[in-house]
């Protein structure tokens, strides 16, 4: 069948498309999103309002955009530098719980004895332990050759499993009326508010400087160097003496331990326990704030706060629009589709066929 | 416990395998034509919310199920032109579909939810289904659950001894390489992922109209990805995925008798078995190069650019 | 079957092609071409690499249409827009690169292939009747994976002769094959030319043509440089043919070369690809200050020699590779790096330089162990400094140090990656196809640059088909085929023909002189 265009790859990427294509994503989201909400019958303006002022009017809401950005931009940040590795872990969901699981073990079983060491060590214990979780993918590939996709995937589901017994059986509150989750964490194991009246915590801290820490890895080290040529060119980094293997462990340990972060600092903040839902799929849609920011740590930042705004505006949505909050996941996924396709003209220019 | 508890069980299982088979197969299909479409939970809920909504109100459920397909491949659509011919990275493609699928469906779905549907019928066969014992265990089931079972042996009929099946498996071994015997890779990648999007909605519009008739927002809870581990665990062939989505079914309903039977294992453990067992089929398949080649699909997530 | 004068005798060949003229771009690759192959008869088309055989193939089999010039079929003129229309002619193509499918069955991948679909039952009776017919058995049901390199070309060459070609065209077959392989291939083929079929039958290996081919033609840099007679020439008189009557001179001055500085001994290795060369126990010594050159077809375990040496490919025994006295066949490129070692290799993009990243980046790629990287950290303006100098020192043309590799031309990216090998101060310089695909300007500043790295006391080992050039360069020169290496002889004691034999797997008994290896016969 004759085609009617093709696709032309540009002698060198485009500086305009590279800027450009994430506001223009952004903005045909918008559009569409608004378009589609008013042939159903509500008032675009309306929409827009709900969705996007009012949950920022306050200072609560900010603090709850701040909130939600950060564990988004943890798993995000950890994810891109193995997505650029060309190592696909898909399983920080399954970091996150079990870095969750470890940093709450340690706060309530020990938050007694360690005083003002509790929060430290359960941050640390989160981080090991996310990174236990990323390290079986990482043996499976680099020993047996076994795809990290669908391992980290499986582990997902192991991990979630794991938390819903925990918090069922051996860690259930003897005094919470039988209600599946721990006993509260000890005070001295919570992370205390930032800003009077919000629930940011210092966790967005620990946010920005990852990705400070992250910027400087890629650009500066020779680690972030080679996990770079890794996965831009393999045949160049065997070329170098670059060894495959450590490029896979770096890459699934560091994803690990960001998620796991993430995890302990959702119970140890927000959450104040261990329940069995303790994140609203954060390490998936981390997977699509990685790509809606380009694998660059500055993106991510960017990205996080407007996937975070989007989560918002969806529950704001639920209150006022009686719209189900999840119609925040369509304008998530749908700037994703409109990101990856601008991305493309980044790369290649569209040409009519030939005659 | 005697055999009319049995039967109970097994024919739960069965229905809780049902949309497991449908759901594997599609993506089956897709994966052995090297696409990775990771977007089958939201698919899955697309249909379920396309089946119930359209099949409540027309009051024919065939015709629901027909939505269902159409309505889960429209989405899968998506996803093919952004991979397929956008040349979008799959993983990441997928996982936004997923999300998609599932606020779109929680979106269309506001006005249903409550809302009371027959539920499918249990066919009679005549005779076949009073025969004692075997009877009630193999013969009473909805054509839903029937179809399935075809549609596992059509498929795997159609991948082993049609021509469509060897370009499709051609195409999923080495696109450049059916590309230079002339081909029509992304049209026959296209085909497939459109034809697991039609088998993921039906999976889902059985969930809404036969397991648990109703409409729920995200009541596929995770049925999606363990297709997705079915297609792996029976090694990318269709006959195994089926066993496997019949195992699961098996343990899930299990679970809920593992009292009865003195069973102290915890469910959950239980419930992760699907999960380990897949894990311990990928590394037995890959350790060895050779085995590799022979059961996954070679080209499984890479993008095929026609002019590179 | 036909005697020598058979195609001279016959009223209209089979296939006659007049002035065929193909260009790309600046490069001539066919230029006037004549050739004409009868019914029944066995030509040889012969040529080294870039001698233009592989363009003119493309062109009788419809990939790619000439610029110039006429083909008749039959008599008739016509031109061939697709393969699927050589096919309909009744021209078959057997490639040197498979096309087949590793979990489909020998049936399955033939069905595919064809133009018209068949029942299965009918298409398995005439798989095994055709490859039965011509001695070259297979079992329809098969598997490909598991099955040889010779038994996958059997499938091919069914495949072609279930479409009762009239002209069978076969691309360097003996390559992959073992002796009696070859043997069974050439009954094949013989009782098809008795059959009346065409067979144009490419290669470069003169014991083979001289046994079965009828004719010849010899091209040379997209030129016919000769038609012959195989059965009545010798190997020395087609040898000369193929590589010209003259080589380069050596412009070298003469040197005392210092100590062995790389020492090959016994080299073997398997290769994991199953289309790779084994190399069979390779010896060879090259000392500072000379430059040792080796010829050689492609494919005939260059590549793997390479990754020997550098350190991508580990070989089983450490001694096996010693660099500077040190054994260092288990050590990784990086090690053997750290030791002297310099490395440019064939691929520019994607393996000597990642295409997206600046040159300045690109210094790091193998630098980085020579004051580009400190304590973990990439020195960034070392970097760019680096860059800038071998920029400079190189004339390399490009948009600074900020420059992507990718936006280099070829000539100049070559230049940046050999300038880059040469500033690490080598013991070693390892240089694979130093100036294919570059500029007349760039091979020169290239070519002058490893001289200079030889006069100033480096050992540098060179792997090239470009015959001239290693002559230009090379204090001594080996040839390389089958896996197996000549002795490295001075220059001057190679002439034409003796490399030509030596290319083709003619290795004779080398005159015995100091110090060097054994010959392989």
């Amino acid at each position: 069948m004759p085609k009617l265009w093709r696709l032309e790859r540009r002698n060198a990427p485009s500086g305009l498309m590279r800027i450009a294509s994430a506001p223009l994503a952004a903005a045909l989201m918008l559009l569409t999103g608004f378009a589609a909400l008013s042939v159903l019958g509500k008032d675009p303006l309306a929409a827009f309002q709900v969705f996007f002022v009012e949950p920022f009017t306050s200072l609560y809401g900010i603090g709850e955009l701040l909130l939600k950005a950060t564990p988004l931009m943890l798993c995000a940040l950890g994810l891109a530098v193995g997505y650029r590795a060309n190592v696909w872990n898909i399983g920080a969901e399954g970091q996150l719980t079990i870095g969750a699981i470890a940093g709450a073990g340690v706060g309530l079983f020990g938050g007694a004895h360690l005083g003002s060491w509790a929060l430290p060590a359960m941050l640390v214990a989160g981080i090991l332990g996310g990174m236990a979780w990323a390290a079986i993918p990482a043996l499976l590939r680099t020993r047996f050759n076994t795809s990290e996709i669908f391992v980290s995937l499986m582990l997902v589901y192991i991990a979630q499993l794991f938390l819903s017994y925990l918090v069922h059986g051996p860690w259930r509150d003897p005094a919470g009326q039988n209600f599946p989750q721990s006993p509260p964490l000890p005070d001295n194991a919570l992370l205390p508010a930032l800003i009077e009246g919000t629930r940011v915590n210092g966790g967005l801290y620990l946010a920005l400087g990852l990705a400070a820490l992250s910027w400087w890895f890629g650009a500066k080290t020779a680690a972030g160097f080679r996990l770079r040529v890794g996965g831009l060119a393999p045949a160049a980094a065997a070329y170098a003496g670059f060894s495959a293997n450590a490029t896979v462990w770096l890459a699934l340990l560091i994803g690990g331990g960001a998620a796991g972060l993430a995890g302990i600092l959702e119970v140890a903040g927000p959450i104040g326990l261990l329940q069995p839902v303790i994140s609203p799929g954060y390490g998936f849609t981390a997977i699509i704030v990685a790509f809606v920011g380009r694998l660059h740590p500055a993106g991510i930042v960017f990205a996080s706060l407007l996937m975070s705004a989007l989560y918002l505006g969806g529950e704001s949505a639920q209150i006022e629009l009686q719209l189900p909050s999840s119609v925040s996941g369509v304008f998530q996924a749908s700037l994703l589709f409109f990101m990856l396709a601008a991305e493309l003209f980044i790369h290649f220019r569209v040409r009519g066929a030939r005659p | 416990m005697n055999s009319g508890g049995w039967i109970a069980i097994l024919v739960s299982a069965v229905a809780a395998a049902t949309p497991l088979v449908y759901a594997a197969i599609g993506e089956l299909v897709a994966e052995r034509a090297g696409v990775l479409n990771l977007g089958v939970e939201g698919m899955m809920l697309v249909g379920a919310i396309a089946g119930f909504a359209v099949g409540l109100t027309t009051g024919s459920l065939t015709l629901g199920y027909l939505a269902a397909a159409v309505a889960a491949s429209l989405v899968a659509l998506l996803f093919a032109v952004l991979t397929l011919s956008l040349q979008t990275n799959q993983v990441a493609t997928g996982l936004a579909l997923t999300l998609f699928g599932i606020g779109l469906s929680a979106f269309v779905g506001r006005g249903f939810v409550g809302m009371p549907i027959g539920r499918v019928p249990t066919l009679d066969i005549p005779w076949l289904s009073a025969v004692p014992i075997i009877g009630p265990l193999l013969f009473r089931y909805d054509a839903a659950e029937y179809l399935s079972i075809g549609a596992c042996a059509a498929v795997a009929w159609m991948l082993k001894s049609t021509r469509l099946g060897l370009r499709l498996r051609a195409v999923g071994e080495s696109p450049e390489t059916a590309h230079a015997l002339g081909e029509p890779v992304t049209l026959i990648r296209y085909g497939a992922v459109l034809f697991g999007g039609a088998m993921s909605g039906i999976a889902g519009a059985y969930l809404s109209t036969a397991l648990t008739p109703m409409w729920v927002e995200g009541m596929s809870t995770g049925r999606g990805w363990i297709a997705l581990a079915l297609v792996v665990f029976g090694t990318w062939r269709p006959w195994r995925a089926l066993g496997g989505a019949y195992l699961f079914g098996l343990v899930t309903v299990l679970q809920l008798y593992a009292q009865t039977f003195g069973i102290h294992v915890p469910s959950e453990f239980l419930s992760m078995l699907p999960y380990l067992a897949t894990i311990v089929v990928l590394v037995l398949i890959c350790r060895d190069p050779k085995t590799i080649l022979v059961n996954k699909p070679a080209a499984l997530g890479r993008s095929f650019h026609a002019g590179s | 079957m036909s005697d020598a004068f058979g195609v001279a005798a016959q009223a209209v060949p089979r296939l006659a092609l007049h002035g065929i003229t193909k260009r790309y771009g600046k490069l001539v690759a066919n230029d006037h071409i004549d050739l004409s192959v009868g019914a029944g008869e066995i030509h040889a088309l012969l040529g080294e690499n870039g001698a233009g055989k592989s363009t003119l193939m493309k062109i009788v089999y419809g990939v790619t249409s000439p610029d110039a010039g006429r083909i008749e079929w039959e008599g008739e003129a016509i031109s061939i827009a697709s393969p699927a229309q050589a096919r309909k002619l009744g021209i078959g193509m057997v490639f040197q690169h498979f096309s087949l499918f590793e979990t489909l069955t020998v049936a399955e991948n033939i069905a595919l292939g064809l133009d018209e679909r068949e029942p299965a039952p009918q298409l398995a009776a005439r798989i095994r009747e055709v490859s039965v017919r011509y001695g070259l058995p297979i079992d329809p049901a098969q598997l490909l994976h598991g099955m040889s390199v010779g038994e996958r070309q059997r499938v091919e060459i069914v495949r072609c002769l279930l479409q009762s070609p009239r002209l069978l065209i076969m691309d360097e077959p003996t390559s992959v094959l073992t002796p009696q392989a070859v043997r069974v291939l050439f009954e094949t083929l013989r009782r098809l030319a008795g059959e009346g079929v065409s067979i144009l039958y490419i290669s470069h290996k003169l014991d083979e043509i001289r046994e079965l081919c009828d004719t010849a033609t010899i091209l040379r840099g997209g030129k016919v440089t000769g038609n012959a007679v195989p059965r009545t020439e010798s190997n020395a008189s087609l040898a000369k043919l193929m590589v010209g009557g003259e080589l380069g001179e050596c412009r070298l001055t003469p040197r005392v070369p210092g100590e062995v500085r790389l020492a090959l001994a016994g080299l073997f290795s398997e290769p994991e690809d199953p289309f790779g060369s084994p190399l069979h126990g390779i010896d060879l010594d090259v000392r500072g200050g000379e430059i040792v050159g080796i010829a050689g077809v492609s494919g005939n375990g260059q590549r793997e020699l390479l990754a020997a040496i550098s350190g991508e490919a580990r070989t089983a025994a450490a001694g096996a590779v010693r660099l500077c006295g040190i054994a260092a066949g288990r050590l990784s490129a990086r090690a053997r790096r750290r030791l002297g070692l310099c490395f440019v290799p064939e691929e520019r993009l994607g393996r000597g330089a990642v295409p997206a990243m600046t040159l300045a980046d690109n210094s790091v790629l193998t630098g980085g162990d020579f004051g580009l990287v400190r304590h973990g950290i990439v020195q960034t303006r070392a970097a760019r400094e680096f860059a800038r100098a071998t920029i400079r020192r190189f004339a390399v043309k490009c948009g600074g140090d900020a420059a992507l590799a990718a936006s280099l031309s070829g000539g100049n990216l070559q230049k940046f990656i050999v300038g880059r090998e040469i500033r690490l101060q080598p013991k070693v310089m390892l240089v694979a196809q130093p100036t294919w695909g570059v500029d007349v300007g760039a091979a020169l500043v290239i070519r002058q640059a490893l001289i200079d790295l030889r006069d100033a006391g480096v050992a540098v080992l060179v792997l090239s088909e470009e015959l001239d050039e290693l002559f230009a360069i090379s204090d001594r020169i080996a040839v390389i085929a089958g896996g197996r290496l000549t002795a490295a002889l001075p220059s001057a004691a190679w002439s034409a023909e003796r490399v030509g034999l030596a290319m083709t797997g003619v290795f004779e008994a080398a005159p015995a002189s100091a110090g060097e290896a054994h010959a392989v016969a």
